[in-house]
C-alpha cells in the first residue's frame, strides 16, 4: 500500500493506531483514584510525544542513516519556532501559513549550517553544529533581543501582542492559534465512569502530520537515496574512491532533518504561541540525541519510542512530590513511611533526571539497539516459548557454507 | 501507469471523506458544563505552585516552596495561623477557600520560560489547578503570566523585578505583589545620594537579558536625576561565571561607584570579582570607591558571604521587620522550618493568601471575579504595611526596604540590615509612566 512492502504498511497502521487512539492508551488509570498520577492523556502532554517524535524522526534522517552526529539540531527547531510565532505577529493566528513558514526557514538556515558544517565529519562535525546551536542561541537570548531590534524578545520569549499587525486576522477568529476557526486548544472530554479522555483539536493536527512524516521517513528510508546515504555511514572514504560525491547526499539529509525540526518547532509554536530561546540551547539538542539512542538508532519507529519516554519522565516523574509520596506508603507505620519516602525521594521530583540517567545507562548497556531491539527480545522469547516446545530443532540452522 | 481519470464514484466518495472532515472539529467545539477553567466541583480546590526546582534559582524556588506549603497549612486551618490573624481583611476563616479544602500540586520552572509553560499546564490540564503561584525569574513570570490570561486562570506572580511583568507585558489574570526595578531605583536614589553624595560617576555592569536592561534603565535614570554621571554601561553574558575581565576597565574608565545589576550566581561572582580587585580599598576622583547591588536576596547575600559588608541594595521584604505581620509569618516559617524566610518565599505566601481571599470576598473562584475583588484592594498585615493592589496594572504599592551588607553579622542569617524604609509615595509612579508603557491588561479571559 501507498508504495510500501507489507511490513512498513503493517509498521505504518501501528502508528496510525497508537496515534490516533493515545487519547485512551495514555489514560488507563481512573480519574480519581491514586494511580492517575501516571496518566499522561492530557493535550499538553500528548503534543509533546508527537511533536518531539517528529522532531526525532527527522534527527534520524541524519544520524540513523549517515551517522553524522549532530549535536546542534535544537537550533533548527528554535527557528522554527520563531518563524511560527513571527507568523502570528504578523498575519494572523491561522497555523498553516506559520507552519508552512518556520519549514522554510529552518530548511534555509539548515542548508547554511549544513554547508559549513559538512566540510568536516566525525567529531568535527558534531563540535561545529554545537557551536553554531550555541551560536544562534546567544545571538537569541541576548544579541537580537535589543530593544532596538528585538527580534526574539530575548529571555522572555517572542509572543503575541495586542498592537501587532495580524493583517489577516480577521474581525471574528479565534485569538488563540487555531486551524481555519478550529482552536488549538479546544478540547472535547469524554467521560465513561470513572475515566475521561481528552480529544484535543491541537494533538489530532499534530498526530495527522506526524503520521504524514512518519511515512515520508520510511520512504526516505527505503529509497535509492537512503541506500546512499547508508552507504556514507558503512564507509565514506570508499565511496568517495568509487567517483561517488558523496557531499550532495549528506548535505540533502541534513537539510531534511533540520526541516523536520523546522516543523516540530512551528508546531510547538502553535499549540503555545510562545517561542522561548531555551529550545535552542545544547541541552534541547543533547536532549533529541538521547531520544534516537534510547528508542534504536536507525530504526524507524525507535526516535518515536525514545522521545515518549524522556517527555513522559519529564512531565510525570518530575510532578511527584513528598506529599505524593506520603500518600502511597501511608499504609506503613509511621517510621516506615518516612524512610519509604526519604529512599524513594531522590529519584522523584527534581531528581527525575537521575532517574531517566540510571534507565538511559541500562538501555545502553544491556540493550545497545534501545528500546527497538528490547521489544525484538521480547518478542522472539514469546515466540520461542511458543514454538519452541514442540521443534527445538527449527532454531538451529546449519552454516551455509 | 497512474490512472487518473475521474468517476462519478470517486467525486461521490472525496466529497463524503472532505465533507466529513469538515464536519469533525464541531465535535471538538462543543460546550462544556463549566462556567471557567477548572471550576472545582468536588470538596477541594487544587492551586498550583510553579517554582524553580533545579536551574540557576533552585534556591529560591524550595523556599518559595515551603512558604506555599505553610499557606495551604494556614488556610486550611492548620498550625499556628501565621498572618490570617494579623490580615486586615477577615474574609478567611481557616476552613479552607469558600469551604473546600485547599490542595496543591507542584511544579519545576527551571528558570526556562518554555519548562515553566509546559508545567503551568500540565498544572493546569491534568490537575485541574485554578490558579499558578510563584517562580523566581521575570522572563519566566511573564510568560506564565500570558498562558495564564490565554488559559483562564489566575496568576500570582512570585519573585519577578522587570518593569515589563506589570508594563508592557501586563495581563488582566495577572497580579504582582512583588516591588519592580523602578521602585527599586526610586528608593535607592536618596540613600545614595546621603550616603556618597550628589557628584559621583557610576559604571554599570548589566546582566544582558530583560530584567538588566529594564533595571538598569531604572537605575540610570534615577542616579542620574540625583546629579550623577553614568560613566559607561556593559552588558555581560548572563552564563558568565568570571568577571575580572569586565572589572579590571573599571578602574581606569574614571568612575568611582560600580553599579551591579546582576542576580543570584551572577551577581555573587561579579561582587566576589570586584572584591578581589580591591574596587572598595581604591579612591577615584577622591572619593572613596563604592559598590551597589540594586536587587539583593537573602540567599545572594549568604553566597556572597564576607563580600558584601556595607553594601548598599534595596529588598521587597526582610525577616527582621518588626511589624506584626512580618513577626507573625517569620515565627510560623522559623518554627516549622527552623530558619527565616527569604523574601521570595514571603512574596509567594502572601500571593497565595491574598488570592484566597479574594476568592473569598467575591464568592466564587471564577478569574473574572477574583481580578475585581483584587482590583484597588488595600490591605495590610502581611508584612510590608499597608499595600494597594492597583487596578490599571496589577501591580502592589508598598514600602520599599533599603539595605546594606551587614558589617558584623552576628548569625548565618543576619547578613543583611535595613537601612531604611522607603515610604510608598516615594516609589509610587504613574500607570502610564514611560518605562511602563506599551502594555495592555485587556480583558480578564475565565476561559471554557
Amino acid at each position: 500500500m501507498l508504495g510500501l512492502n507489507k511490513k512498513d504498511t503493517s509498521l505504518l497502521i501501528i502508528v496510525a493506531i497508537l496515534t490516533l487512539l493515545a487519547p485512551f492508551i495514555l489514560n488507563p488509570f481512573p480519574a480519581g483514584s491514586a494511580m492517575a498520577q501516571f496518566n499522561a492523556g492530557y493535550p499538553d502532554l500528548m503534543q509533546r510525544f508527537v511533536i518531539f517524535g517528529i522532531f526525532a524522526i527527522g534527527f534520524n534522517i541524519l544520524f540513523g542513516l549517515t551517522g553524522y552526529l549532530s549535536f546542534g539540531h535544537a537550533a533548527f527547531l528554535g527557528v522554527g519556532s520563531y518563524s511560527a510565532v513571527w507568523m502570528f505577529k504578523l498575519l494572523s493566528y491561522n497555523v498553516i501559513p506559520a507552519i508552512a513558514l518556520s519549514v522554510v526557514v529552518a530548511g534555509l538556515f539548515s542548508l547554511l549550517i549544513g554547508y559549513v558544517s559538512l566540510r568536516r565529519s566525525g567529531i568535527y562535525f558534531s563540535i561545529l553544529t554545537l557551536a553554531f546551536a550555541q551560536m544562534s542561541f546567544a545571538l537569541a537570548y541576548s544579541v537580537l533581543s535589543n530593544p532596538k531590534f528585538n527580534l526574539t524578545n530575548g529571555e522572555t520569549g517572542l509572543q503575541v501582542y495586542a498592537d501587532d499587525p495580524q493583517i489577516l486576522q480577521g474581525a471574528n477568529s479565534p485569538d488563540l492559534p487555531h486551524l481555519f476557526g478550529l482552536p488549538m486548544r479546544s478540547t472535547y472530554t469524554l467521560e465513561v465512569g470513572a475515566w475521561s479522555f481528552d480529544f484535543n483539536a491541537g494533538y489530532y493536527l499534530c498526530a495527522v502530520i506526524m503520521m504524514a512524516v512518519f511515512y515520508l521517513a520510511i520512504r526516505i528510508f527505503r529509497s535509492p537515496f537512503g541506500m546512499m546515504l547508508r552507504a556514507v555511514k558503512s564507509n565514506q572514504q570508499r565511496m568517495n574512491y568509487t567517483g561517488l560525491n558523496s557531499k550532495p547526499y549528506t548535505l540533502a539529509a541534513f537539510v531534511i532533518s533540520g526541516m523536520y525540526a523546522g516543523l516540530a518547532g512551528g508546531l510547538m509554536a502553535a499549540m503555545d504561541p510562545l517561542a522561548g530561546a531555551e529550545r535552542m540551547q545544547w541541552t534541547a539538542s543533547g536532549e533529541v540525541v538521547l531520544m534516537t539512542i534510547l528508542g534504536g538508532t536507525g530504526t524507524l519507529i525507535g526516535p518515536v519510542l525514545g522521545a515518549g519516554f524522556i517527555k513522559y519522565f519529564e512531565n510525570i516523574f518530575s510532578k511527584i512530590n513528598d506529599n505524593v509520596l506520603h500518600g502511597w506508603f501511608s499504609f506503613l507505620p509511621d517510621g516506615m513511611e518516612d524512610a519509604m519516602v526519604f529512599i524513594v525521594h531522590p529519584f522523584i521530583g527534581k531528581g527525575w533526571h537521575l532517574t531517566l540517567g540510571i534507565l538511559f545507562m541500562l538501555v545502553v548497556i544491556f540493550l545497545p539497539g534501545g528500546l527497538v531491539e528490547g521489544g525484538q527480545r521480547l518478542l522472539n522469547w514469546v515466540r520461542g516459548r511458543r514454538s519452541g516446545a514442540d521443534d527445538k530443532t527449527a532454531g538451529k540452522t546449519e552454516p551455509a557454507e | 501507469m497512474s490512472n487518473k481519470s475521474v468517476t462519478r464514484r470517486g467525486v461521490l466518495k472525496t466529497g463524503a471523506v472532505a465533507g466529513a472532515g469538515v464536519a469533525l472539529p464541531t465535535i471538538f467545539t462543543a460546550s462544556s458544563a463549566a462556567a471557567y477553567t477548572n471550576e472545582p466541583t468536588g470538596g477541594s480546590v487544587t492551586l498550583g505552585f510553579n517554582v524553580p526546582q533545579t536551574g540557576p534559582y533552585a534556591d529560591e524556588g524550595n523556599d518559595e516552596l515551603l512558604a506555599q506549603q505553610l499557606a495551604v497549612e494556614h488556610l486550611n486551618g492548620e498550625g499556628d495561623g501565621g498572618c490570617l490573624n494579623t490580615f486586615t481583611s477577615k474574609a478567611l476563616q481557616g476552613n479552607g477557600i469558600l469551604g473546600k479544602k485547599v490542595e496543591f500540586v507542584t511544579g519545576d520552572t527551571q528558570t526556562k520560560s518554555d519548562a515553566a509553560r509546559a508545567s503551568a499546564k500540565s498544572m493546569i490540564e491534568k490537575d485541574g489547578a485554578i490558579m499558578i503561584n510563584g517562580g523566581s525569574s521575570s522572563g519566566v513570570a511573564v510568560a506564565v503570566q500570558g498562558l495564564c490570561q490565554e488559559a483562564g486562570v489566575i496568576f500570582m506572580a512570585g519573585l519577578t523585578h522587570a518593569n515589563d511583568t506589570t508594563g508592557k507585558d501586563k495581563k488582566a489574570n495577572g497580579f504582582r505583589h512583588f516591588f519592580n526595578a523602578y521602585m527599586s531605583g526610586a528608593a535607592l536614589a536618596p540613600v545614595l545620594a546621603n550616603a556618597y553624595g550628589k557628584e559621583r560617576r557610576a559604571y554599570h555592569l548589566t546582566a544582558d537579558y530583560n530584567w538588566g536592561w529594564t533595571q538598569e534603565e531604572s537605575i540610570v535614570a534615577s542616579t542620574e536625576a540625583l546629579g550623577w554621571e553614568t560613566v559607561n554601561t556593559v552588558k555581560t553574558p548572563l552564563a558568565s561565571t568570571d568577571f575580572s575581565s569586565y572589572i579590571a576597565p573599571v578602574l581606569n574608565s574614571g568612575a568611582d561607584v560600580l553599579v551591579l545589576n546582576h542576580y543570584g550566581g551572577n551577581m555573587v561572582n561579579s561582587l566576589t570579582n570586584a572584591i578581589q580587585f580591591g574596587l572598595l580599598d581604591k579612591q577615584a576622583n577622591g572619593k572613596d570607591f563604592a559598590i551597589v547591588v540594586p536587587l539583593y536576596s537573602e540567599l545572594m547575600a549568604a553566597g556572597a558571604g564576607e563580600n558584601i559588608k556595607g553594601v548598599l541594595g534595596s529588598m521587597n521584604w526582610n525577616w527582621q521587620l518588626q511589624d506584626e505581620g512580618s513577626k507573625a509569618f517569620v515565627k510560623s516559617f522559623g518554627e516549622k522550618y527552623g530558619k527565616p524566610p527569604s523574601n521570595s518565599a514571603q512574596t509567594c505566601y502572601a500571593q497565595v493568601l491574598l488570592y484566597a481571599d479574594a476568592c473569598e470576598r467575591a464568592g466564587t473562584f471564577n478569574p473574572c471575579g477574583v481580578v475585581e475583588a483584587l482590583e484597588g484592594f488595600e490591605f495590610d498585615g502581611l508584612g510590608n504595611g499597608p499595600t494597594l493592589y492597583r487596578a490599571d496594572d496589577h501591580q502592589c504599592f508598598k514600602d520599599v526596604l533599603v539595605v546594606k551588607g551587614n558589617e558584623s553579622p552576628t548569625n548565618a542569617y543576619d547578613t543583611l540590615e535595613i537601612v531604611e524604609v522607603t515610604p510608598v509615595e516615594q516609589v509610587t509612579y504613574a500607570p502610564d509612566h514611560p518605562m511602563f508603557s506599551g502594555g495592555d491588561l485587556g480583558q480578564c479571559n475565565p476561559g471554557a
